[in-house]
């Protein structure tokens, strides 16, 4: 018997496996990193029955296809909306298609093919049980900068098999999330700090006014904006201090950068503000092009958002209602059942 | 008493700065709260990161509220002690042949010093590693000979092998990794800063460094020693009190 796995056919633009985020090594200079939209992932492991911060795929702007080697297995997506086409085998054309924010049952030799993600700009695909990744440093984060983590420091490349925990899929319902708000946000809050002595009063008030639209040479590093570039007041050079997620930083080009997950652990531009922790899930979820502007908040709003993200989170299982088959599926598969019991008496 | 301020990095994170420059007393005052924060155990602190002239508290702010931790900051500076950090003292072996240099050339011309001259300059310090950043393991050691500081380069250079030996400004630093660079690549280190499997860096802030040149042949020698698995590196001494 072979082990069950998902083997990779064409990777997406740039496909991880990400956790919730490896922390307490970032004074050895080991980078956080986990999902871009933790949100989300939690949502994809909750559609999957895996523990929240369960390793799965994060998948940016174009997902990736491949083949379920497993006798069977339970998918979930999660995050921005996709056309998710299950076709039968790897020479089909078409197959059915459906939506994300869903789990879903496939079986052996089934191909998944994710395409285009209309919405945002990151989805996240689970599969119960779990991918057979051991943790580095306590997380199966991808880590492709420090080459640590994941599937063998890197993103996905055609041809790679994912080995999974579970050699079946268990016998339950399907679930789709119902009333999970997993949209990206343009309005984001952040705190002013650490570096917002490095820019006059007026220049703050004009990076809170402004409006930036999110460039092309974003990645998981950080979010590069377009925009009115914000000038500094003592020049752009601090003494390397440690930075943290969602940290603004503007470098001389005055254009400011949102510092992501996989951020350097420290770096020297000054940090004007820093996106509040609990409007970074739909943050990141922005795509390439979208608007997005900043509202300055105090820690007590901070923490209030937090705290409603935490319920939000521990909510998740009440958002996931069950999908009945539909009838057209269940007279395909009592045909399929016939056909077989067919075969069966004519062999005898 | 320290002077210092506290400075919010959103709702998750703060910074205590000790000042706003390289400088060593700030630096053993920053490793002195990083070890008294640490070895408290305090609820609600997820880890700390210290850094040139402070320290990054992160935290759980639904744990510890921003006051409170603003306060047990405040409480642990009151109690620090002038040289409570302790490091070990550092031979690090580097071979400086020119064709594992690709910048002497230009170092040399730039500082109109000869190749020998940067190396006697370079490896005659003892280094003070005042952090890790940048990637798993990297140290900041300082200062560099005030003749061989020179600003990164213009445009960086898109990779740079793994152990590259590299000077820029008042720094030298080891990439433990290839990796896009701005330095100036004066050699390389044979023996790795950042041990995967046992999730541990060769140095640590409070560390002493000296450079040790070797030859390109002893270079090779020791690297096959290192990717064989039968060469660890060990600290030549202890040293206690990090002003040095």
């Amino acid at each position: 018997m072979t082990a069950a796995a998902l083997r990779i056919m064409t990777p997406g633009l740039s496909t991880t496996v990400q956790d919730l985020g490896r922390s307490g090594f970032q004074r050895f200079g080991v980078t956080v990193g986990g999902a871009l939209d933790p949100l989300s992932l939690r949502a994809a492991n909750a559609l999957a029955g895996n523990p929240p911060g369960a390793g799965v795929l994060e998948a940016l702007y174009v997902g990736p296809s491949f083949v379920v080697e497993a006798d069977d297995a339970r998918l979930s997506f999660a995050g921005a909306d996709a056309e998710i086409e299950i076709l039968s085998d790897t020479d089909a054309q078409h197959g059915e298609v459906i939506s994300s924010q869903r789990s879903a049952h496939v079986r052996r030799g089934q191909v998944i093919r994710v395409g285009s993600l209309k919405s945002g700009a990151v989805l996240y695909i689970a599969v119960e049980g779990g991918f057979a990744i051991e943790p580095t440093l306590g997380s199966v984060s991808t880590d492709s900068r420090g080459k640590i983590g994941g599937w063998q420091g890197r993103a996905l490349v055609a041809g790679d098999v994912l080995p999974l925990r579970s050699t079946a899929a268990t016998d339950r319902d399907e679930y789709r999330l119902d009333g999970l708000d997993l949209a990206p946000s343009s309005r984001v809050r952040a705190i002013c700090g650490p570096q917002s002595d490095y820019f006059s009063p007026a220049e703050i008030e004009r990076f809170f006014a402004g409006e930036y639209t999110v460039s092309a040479g974003s990645n998981r590093m950080g979010m590069r904006l377009d925009g009115s570039p914000i000038r500094h007041c003592r020049g752009f050079n601090i003494t390397s201090d440690a930075i943290a997620t969602g940290s603004i930083q503007v470098p001389g080009s005055g254009q400011p950068i949102v510092l992501l997950a996989d951020h350097q652990t420290t770096g020297g531009y000054p940090k004007i503000a820093t996106v509040i922790s609990a409007d970074l899930p739909a943050m990141g979820r922005l795509p390439i092009g979208a608007k997005i502007s900043f509202t300055a908040a105090t820690l007590e709003e901070a923490a209030a958002a937090r705290r409603r993200l935490a319920t939000e989170i521990a909510n998740i299982g009440d958002k996931m209602v069950r999908i009945s088959p539909p009838s057209a599926l269940v007279a395909a598969r009592l045909f399929e059942c016939n056909l077989i019991s067919g075969v069966c008496s004519a062999a005898a | 008493m320290l002077d210092y301020r506290v400075l919010p990095a959103g709702d998750t994170a703060l910074v205590v700065e000790f000042g706003d420059r390289i400088d060593r007393e700030l630096n053993a005052a920053v490793l002195a709260l990083a070890h008294g924060l640490d070895a408290a155990r305090v609820p609600g602190i997820v880890e700390t990161v210290p850094t040139f002239r402070s320290l990054m508290v992160h935290y759980e702010p639904l744990v510890l509220s921003a006051n409170a931790l603003i306060a047990r900051i405040g409480e642990q500076i009151r109690s620090l002690k002038a040289n409570t950090a302790a490091g070990h003292l550092w031979h690090l072996p580097v071979c400086y042949d020119p064709s594992l240099a690709i910048d002497l050339d230009n170092v040399a011309r730039r500082t109109s010093l000869s190749a020998q001259q940067i190396v006697d300059r370079h490896c005659a310090p003892t280094y003070h590693v005042y952090m890790l950043g940048f990637l798993p393991g990297q140290a900041y050691m300082g200062e560099v000979a005030a003749e061989l500081a020179l600003d990164r380069l213009e445009t960086p250079r898109t990779r740079i092998p793994a152990g590259s030996l590299a000077i820029a400004a008042a720094m030298s630093c080891v990439f433990p990794l290839e990796t896009p660079c701005g330095w100036h690549i004066i050699g390389r280190c044979p023996v790795p800063l950042w041990d995967q499997g046992r999730a541990t860096a060769l140095l640590a802030p409070g560390d002493k460094v000296r450079f040790v040149p070797i030859s390109i042949q002893e270079f090779e020698t020791l690297a096959t020693g290192v990717s064989q698995g039968v060469l660890r590196l060990e600290p030549v001494d202890e040293i206690v009190g990090a002003a040095a």
